[in-house]
């Protein structure tokens, strides 16, 4: 069986896999890393994305072994070592962009790729179009949408905190 | 000098205390689940929609790597295991019961629907148990198959059950036909129309899971599985299927990724992995793959309906007159005959003083999946087909069709109001929702903005719902008059710990509705305890003593009633031993927010001093009084509860390409009194995404053999961030007369609304084609038929 090694949220890992093994498998069966959710089976639902070298991918149609020697970061990843919570995740809380939290992981690790890939700024409209490849099916998107947009901000350092959701 | 802690009683926007897991992934779903020696099982389903099981050969599937068992319909007879049961009886017209074919858990003899499981293998990974499921031989005898009402119903359609003549289920009615049609005898105008209501598959993020478990000391099964209700799913599978007793069983759902109804129901899988866990004594879990949801989920709606209204000269409504055909597929679900009888029906009264109406609804069996309550449940159907039928009303009296929606309302001085179709209305003020509605969706600029969109070549349309429904589901006694084999209290613990901290048990179930966040409002509002001190268990029936979980946005007025409830007893013990500490009368002792007074005095006792006392009883009542501060209450809501209000949809059609573009959608609901102002305003915006989901892009296709056309998320068109516009909700608030909390339910109101205003919107916008009806999904392909159907005409 093929052997992969990669690191998965900072952490060295090597395993054995079957050739049609998964990540998204890797992940949630050999390093029980199991925020990553499977949602679908024909790669239309985001609810597996992770980041790859930084670069947002559905976990559900990369072979463990096409990670092989690569750096990966899951949602169990993002919040710093002290439990403060990433932005976009901090942003999501205040704003209620999440229901039943199974899209979530998959939602979070999106928005965050959409953001960096849109340093100087990013449009309602590309966040809507930006998130293409995940369904969500309690929200309806629009807490999600601003969410997003309250990330950006802090995410590009526009501002300091995320600001407060109207009330 | 104290500082005031923020407000996390009743009307704050507390942010979710359970989003913190959720949102690091230490959520705990059932696929998460995994035990020592686990085995996978995989299901082999039907490819037929219908065909005889000749024989099925597992021979080469036991043999292959890392097998276990392979089982069949046969080896479940073998051990006597039960059908899968209905929860509700329909009666026919004629007093006879319904028809209840067999649901056995794996087909035996018969597959009924493409997905109708047929074997299960079992092996030590999930991909050893789905090859060897592929090496299941079975030899069908492929029948015709009737994937349609129509085709089911017609002379001659293949029986789908044994001894059910016709395929027909069940032939209902309500009302009184004869007073009906003198109505319509005498009416000024009368209105027809034929609606289709689109058939959907609920598609929840999370798919379908179950872990089955066995111990062989204690003789107890444990069954993990996505379930809205596991109460309800440990009585149906043990009583029923597995003849498992209750003390022997328990049920957890633990977080589920989303219901809208699906997970409501007792599915095959659960007593799969729970029977064959005790047969090998090993665990055994299943997880669907989003192709089986398609065809194992419940799916929801598919009603087929004519309805006339008959008017006088001015007007006002004389009579309601339906005829409603309702899939129930291939067997009866858990709870499908009680959607489009009792809870379809009975709404069609709506929001209106229509004073007489006759409803007959026909059942139909068919070679599809079966058919369940979605989202709304029978409510969107009847709210669809009403608020069609208004705005059709409007267009051939000439009459405005708001100013027609004025002159039927229920006024606002009428309330208790009794409908002719059952429901007794206790409050509501349609007036104030369509005013609030209109004015914050500026209806009266609309004639400028359609202008607007004229000038870049663009056809607007706006469309108006004033809708109602029942929820908070449901009196125990009313329901079991009219079928249902179950009650449907709710209950709730109180668990005053000694140090004052509280835990919650709950019989309702959370799959994203925050009732970790707004169930512990409640506490922090009656007690005084803060949120942070509050924990809410919910999904399992080894913590919880009972409940019925949660759908039909029930959860609140139903099991936070219970809550309250056990507050009252926990207040109504704290008095007495506040009484006794203080030396007072209990006449004289006041409660408010954790502190316990001597009326008019000084004298006070924190929560904390009486929690203390209770469980470390040195200075007590020991005489009159237990110990402890831990109080159940089970409550049976005395009426349904019946939030309603106006939905008013905006859309954009491009006549090139006939896309329909959601460019405004304004909500304003009656929900009763709302406890966290944020999560009523999500629920709101996901219904309503469901509901603009259902009028515009989603809709379930079978071919004419009964092949799922639509069976994945490349071929079902579930809404997705750029198909919605932004979304203005608001609330405007009649109180619940009849619950301690005055909350009606929020869970549904957006997908039983909205779709009737999208599609009036859309007809709306269409007004110089000539558009009368129009069947949900508008697809852009339907709109483009329409508008270059109607361009030849006028060329013509």
């Amino acid at each position: 069986m093929p052997q992969v090694t990669l690191t998965v949220n900072g952490q060295a890992h090597t395993a054995e896999v079957e050739g049609r093994t998964l990540l998204v498998e890797l992940l949630r069966e050999k390093l029980r890393l199991t925020g990553t959710h499977v949602g679908c089976d024909t790669s239309q639902c985001g609810a597996c994305v992770v980041h790859i070298n930084g670069e947002s991918v559905k976990s559900c149609t990369t072979l463990a072994v096409m990670a092989d020697g690569a750096n990966v970061t899951t949602i169990e990843g993002l919040a710093a070592a002290d439990g403060t919570l990433h932005a976009m995740q901090e942003a999501f809380r205040e704003y209620h962009a999440l229901q039943c939290g199974f899209c979530t992981p998959g939602m979070v690790m999106s928005a965050i790729d959409l953001v960096n890939k849109h340093p100087d700024g990013i449009t309602e409209q590309q966040i809507r179009e930006g998130l293409e490849g995940n369904l969500c099916r309690c929200t309806g998107y629009h807490n999600i949408v601003k969410a997003i947009a309250a990330a950006a901000d802090v995410m590009h350092g526009k501002r300091t905190e995320i600001a407060r959701a109207a009330e | 000098m104290n500082v005031a802690a923020p407000f996390e009683g009743i009307g704050a926007s507390v942010r979710r205390k359970e989003d913190f897991r959720f949102l690091q992934g230490r959520g705990a779903y059932t696929d998460d689940f995994n035990r020592q020696g686990q085995l996978h099982a995989w299901i082999l389903r039907s490819p037929h929609a219908h065909a005889r099981i000749k024989g099925v050969d597992t021979a080469a599937a036991a043999k292959m790597p890392g097998v276990v068992a392979v089982y069949t319909g046969a080896d479940m007879a073998r051990d006597n295991l039960g059908g899968l049961p209905c929860g509700w009886q329909i009666h026919n017209k004629d007093g006879s019961p319904m028809a209840e074919p067999p649901h056995p858990v794996l087909a035996h003899e018969k597959v009924r629907h493409v997905g109708d499981p047929v074997a299960v293998a079992i092996a030590a990974t999930r991909e050893q148990a789905r090859d060897a499921a592929e090496a299941i031989a079975v030899d069908y005898e492929v029948l015709q198959a009737a994937a349609t009402m129509a085709d089911a119903q017609k002379p001659g359609a293949p029986a789908i059950h044994d001894g059910v003549a016709g395929n027909l289920c069940y032939d209902w009615h309500i009302g009184d036909k004869a007073v009906v049609d003198a109505a319509f005898a005498g009416a000024a105008k009368v209105v027809s129309l034929d609606l289709v209501n689109n058939r959907l598959i609920p598609n929840a993020m999370e798919p379908r899971a179950a872990l089955g478990e066995f111990d062989r000391t204690t003789g107890e099964y444990t069954l993990h599985t996505t379930s809205q209700n596991p109460h309800v799913i440990r009585l149906l599978m043990g009583a029923n299927v597995l003849h498992i007793p209750e003390s022997k069983l328990r049920v957890v759902a633990p977080d589920v990724g989303g219901g809208f109804g699906s997970k409501i129901y007792h599915y095959a899988e659960e007593a799969i992995v729970t029977w064959s866990a005790g047969k090998l004594g090993r665990p055994v879990k299943w997880t669907a793959d989003r192709s089986e949801s398609f065809m194992s989920d419940a799916h929801g709606r598919d009603h087929v309906s004519k309805a006339e209204l008959a008017l006088d000269a001015n007007g006002k409504i004389l009579g309601l007159r339906v005829h409603t055909q309702a899939n129930m597929g291939a067997y009866l679900s858990t709870f499908a005959p009680c959607v489009p009888t009792y809870l379809y029906a009975t709404l069609l009264a709506g929001v209106y003083t229509t004073p007489v109406i006759y409803c007959e609804v026909k059942a139909v069996f068919t070679n599809t999946v079966p058919v369940d309550a979605y989202r709304g449940a029978g409510r969107p159907e009847a709210t669809f087909l009403l608020e069609r039928l208004m705005d059709v009303a409007a267009q051939e009296t000439g009459i405005d069709r708001v100013d027609l929606r004025r002159r039927n309302f229920i006024p606002t001085d009428a309330f208790p109001y009794q409908t002719p179709v059952a429901l007794q209305y206790d409050s509501g003020n349609y007036h104030a929702t369509l005013d609030q509605a209109l004015v914050a969706s500026d209806w009266a600029g609309f004639e400028a903005r359609r202008a607007e969109s004229e000038k870049r070549g663009k056809l607007r349309g706006i469309g108006i719902s004033t809708y109602l429904e029942a929820c908070g589901i449901a009196p125990s006694a009313v329901v079991g008059s009219l079928g249902a084999r179950a009650g449907l209290y709710e209950v709730g613990t109180i668990r005053v710990h000694p140090t004052g901290s509280v835990t919650v048990l709950t019989g309702a179930h959370s799959h994203g509705q925050g009732h970790e966040t707004t169930f512990a409002q409640l506490v922090a509002d009656k007690l005084g305890v803060p949120i942070a001190q509050v924990d809410v268990v919910h999904g399992d029936t080894a913590k919880v003593p009972f409940g019925m979980g949660t759908y039909g946005s029930r959860s609140l007025a139903v099991g936070g009633s219970a809550m309250m409830k056990a507050m009252d007893k926990i207040i109504a013990k704290g008095k007495r031993i506040a009484a006794h500490l203080m030396e007072a009368s209990v006449d004289d002792i006041e409660f408010e927010r954790g502190t316990f007074r001597v009326a008019g005095t000084d004298k006070t006792k924190a929560l904390v001093d009486i929690s203390v006392a209770a469980y470390v009883p040195h200075n007590y009542p020991i005489e009159e009084l237990e110990p402890g501060l831990d109080e159940t209450a089970f409550y049976d809501p005395k009426n349904f509860t019946y939030p309603g209000g106006c939905h008013i949809a905006e859309v954009e059609i491009d006549p090139d390409t006939g896309k329909v573009s959601m460019v405004n959608f304004t909500a304003v609901d009656d929900v009763g009194r709302v406890i966290n102002p944020m999560i009523v305003e999500g629920q709101v915006q996901g219904g309503i995404a469901q509901g603009i989901g259902q009028a515009l892009l989603e809709t379930c296709v079978y071919d004419a053999n009964g092949q799922l056309l639509s069976g994945s998320m490349m071929d079902y068109t579930m809404p997705r961030a750029d198909d919605l516009a932004p979304v203005s909700v608001a609330t405007h608030t009649t109180l619940c007369t009849h619950n301690p909390l005055g909350v009606k339910g929020c869970g549904e109101v957006g997908a039983i609304g909205s779709p009737p205003a999208v599609i009036n919107a859309v007809v709306d916008a269409l007004r110089d084609y000539g558009v009368r009806s129009l069947d949900m999904p508008a697809t852009p392909s339907k709109i483009w038929r329409i508008i270059n159907g109607g361009r030849r005409m006028a060329a013509e």
